[in-house]
C-alpha cells in the first residue's frame, strides 16, 4: 500500500515559486494499476519521483508499506561512464542482489551482446531503453512506477516489455504515467488526470480521456 | 552501499592514478624545494619536511576539490531512493583520503629505502596528526560540496581560497621559525595544528612544535556537524534528472 497525503511540491524558478503539485492525496493498494494522464509539464514525472522517494515533497507525506521501484523511464538511473555490465552490478549491489544471474538475464533480454562491455554513453537511445528496462526487471518490487517507458524502441522491444511487466508481473501494483492514452487504457484499472497541480480521479477511462482531451484543447486555444 | 567505490575503479583503466598523481606532485615539490634549498627556518632534512608538508596539503585540499560538484554527474543515481548525496560524498572522500594516504606511506617507505629519509620517530603521533587532517578535510569537503550545490560561487571561490590557504597551512614552514607574535595567529589556522602534529611524530625531539589539539579537534567537530546539516538540507532539495 502506498498512501500519498496532502502532498505539495513547489519548485523555485526565476519568476517565483511554481506550484507543481497542489494538495494531492491518493492511495494505491496491492495489485492496483493506476494510470495518470496529463499534458507535458503537468507534473507527472515529479509525482512519480515523489512516490518513489527519490525526491521529497515540499509538504505532505508519502508512506510506502510495500516495496516500490525507482521510476522506470527509458533513460536515467545509470552511470553513463560505466559499461552496461557495470551498471547491472551496481544496481544489483545497491538492492543487495547477486549480480551474476542478473547479468545473464540482462544479456538475454537486451540482446546487446558485446555492447554490454561498452560505456553506456556510447549507446543509442533504443539500446539504452533496452538496458534500462532489463535492469529494472532484475529487481522484484511490489509496485512498479512507470514513466513513459515505451516512448522509444521498436515493436519487438515493446512486446517484450509488455510480457515482462503485464504478463509475468500481473499481480503487482503499478503507477503508469503517459501521454499515450491507449497504453494507459490497456493496462490500467484506475484512471486520473493531472492538470494544474490537481489530480482528479475518474470512474472510467472514457471520462478521464474526455477530461484529458479537454485539457489539451484548452491549451491549444 | 559502500560498494559504490568500485565504480571509480573502472572510470579509467589506471586507477593507479589515484595515488600516482599525488605521489608525482609530492615528489616534484620535494625535488624543487631540495634544489632551491628553500628557507624553512630550521635545520631539518628537506625531504622529510616537504613530504610531511605537501602530503598534508594534498589530503585536506583534494577532498573538497572532489566533493565540489560531486552531485551533478551522479544525479541519475539519485533515482534510487537508497542513494543519497552523503553516499556520493562518502565514496569520494574514502577514495581521496585513501589515495593521499597510500601516496604518503608509499613515498615515505620509498624515501626511507633509498636513504633520503630517516624513519619517523613516533609513528603513532604521525598517524594521529594525519587522521585529524583527514577528518578536517572530510568535514570541509562535505560542507563545500553541499554548499556548492546551492551556489556555484563556492566552486569559483574554492580554487583561489585553497591557493591562498596553501602558504598559510603550515606546509612550507615550521611554526617555531616564525616570530612569536605571528605564531599566535598562525595557529588559528586549523591545518597548521595538524601539520605540526605530523611533524612532531616525524622529527620527535629535533623540533619544537606548537599546536593545540583541542582547537583542531573542535574545528573538526564543528565542521562535521555543520557539513552534515548542510548535506541533509541538500538532500531535501535534490531533483534527480
Amino acid at each position: 500500500m502506498i498512501s500519498v497525503e496532502h502532498v505539495h511540491k513547489v519548485y523555485p524558478t526565476r519568476t517565483g515559486d511554481r506550484v507543481v503539485l497542489d494538495d494531492i492525496s491518493f492511495s494505491l493498494g496491492k495489485g492496483e494499476k493506476l494510470g495518470i494522464l496529463g499534458r507535458n509539464g503537468a507534473g507527472k514525472s515529479t509525482l512519480i519521483r515523489l512516490v518513489s522517494g527519490a525526491e521529497r515533497p515540499t509538504s505532505g507525506s508519502i508512506t510506502r508499506s510495500m516495496s516500490v521501484s525507482w521510476p522506470l523511464a527509458f533513460g536515467g538511473a545509470f552511470q553513463n561512464a560505466l559499461t552496461g555490465l557495470d551498471n547491472v552490478r551496481f544496481i544489483s549491489r545497491i538492492y543487495k542482489q547477486d549480480y551474476r544471474q542478473n547479468i545473464d538475464f540482462v544479456a538475454s533480454f537486451t540482446e546487446l551482446g558485446l555492447y554490454l562491455r561498452e560505456p553506456v554513453r556510447s549507446y543509442s537511445q533504443g539500446m539504452r531503453a533496452r538496458l534500462a528496462f532489463a535492469i529494472s526487471m532484475i529487481i522484484e518490487f511490489d509496485c512498479y512506477l512507470i514513466d513513459e517507458i515505451t516512448a522509444v524502441g521498436d515493436a519487438k522491444f515493446h512486446e517484450k516489455c509488455a510480457t515482462e511487466l503485464f504478463h509475468k508481473r500481473r499481480d503487482r501494483a503499478m503507477l503508469i504515467i503517459s501521454h499515450d492514452a491507449e497504453y494507459v487504457r490497456n493496462h490500467c484499472g484506475k484512471f486520473a488526470v493531472l492538470e494544474d497541480g490537481k489530480l482528479v480521479f475518474y470512474p472510467d477511462f472514457d471520462q478521464a480521456m474526455a477530461a484529458h482531451t479537454h485539457n489539451l484543447h484548452l491549451n491549444a486555444q | 552501499m559502500r560498494e559504490i567505490l568500485t565504480r571509480y575503479g573502472r572510470h579509467n583503466i589506471g586507477f593507479l592514478w589515484l595515488f600516482v598523481e599525488p605521489m608525482l606532485f609530492t615528489t616534484g615539490v620535494t625535488v624543487l624545494w631540495t634544489l632551491s634549498k628553500s628557507v624553512h627556518g630550521s635545520s631539518l632534512p628537506i625531504v622529510a619536511f616537504a613530504l610531511t608538508g605537501y602530503s598534508s596539503v594534498l589530503l585536506w585540499r583534494n577532498m573538497p576539490a572532489r566533493c565540489i560538484g560531486a552531485i551533478e554527474p551522479n544525479l541519475a543515481l539519485m533515482y534510487h531512493r537508497n542513494v543519497r548525496p552523503i553516499d556520493i560524498f562518502a565514496a569520494r572522500l574514502l577514495l581521496e583520503g585513501g589515495g593521499a594516504t597510500i601516496s604518503f606511506v608509499t613515498l615515505s617507505l620509498f624515501y626511507i629505502y633509498i636513504g633520503w629519509l630517516e624513519p619517523p620517530e613516533d609513528v603513532l603521533t604521525v598517524i594521529e596528526g594525519w587522521v585529524l587532517i583527514g577528518w578536517f578535510g572530510c568535514g570541509l569537503a562535505m560542507l563545500m560540496g553541499a554548499l556548492a550545490e546551492k551556489s556555484e560561487l563556492v566552486d569559483r571561490l574554492w580554487h583561489p581560497a585553497s591557493y591562498i590557504m596553501f602558504p598559510l597551512s603550515g606546509a612550507a614552514f615550521m611554526v617555531d621559525a616564525l616570530p612569536p607574535a605571528a605564531q599566535k595567529y598562525i595557529l588559528y589556522v586549523p591545518m597548521v595544528n595538524g601539520v605540526e602534529i605530523v611533524r612532531e611524530g616525524y622529527f620527535g625531539d629535533h623540533v619544537r612544535v606548537h599546536y593545540d589539539l583541542g582547537y583542531l579537534f573542535a574545528w573538526c567537530v564543528a565542521l562535521t556537524l555543520l557539513a552534515l546539516t548542510q548535506v541533509a538540507d541538500v538532500n531535501r532539495g535534490i531533483t534527480p534528472e
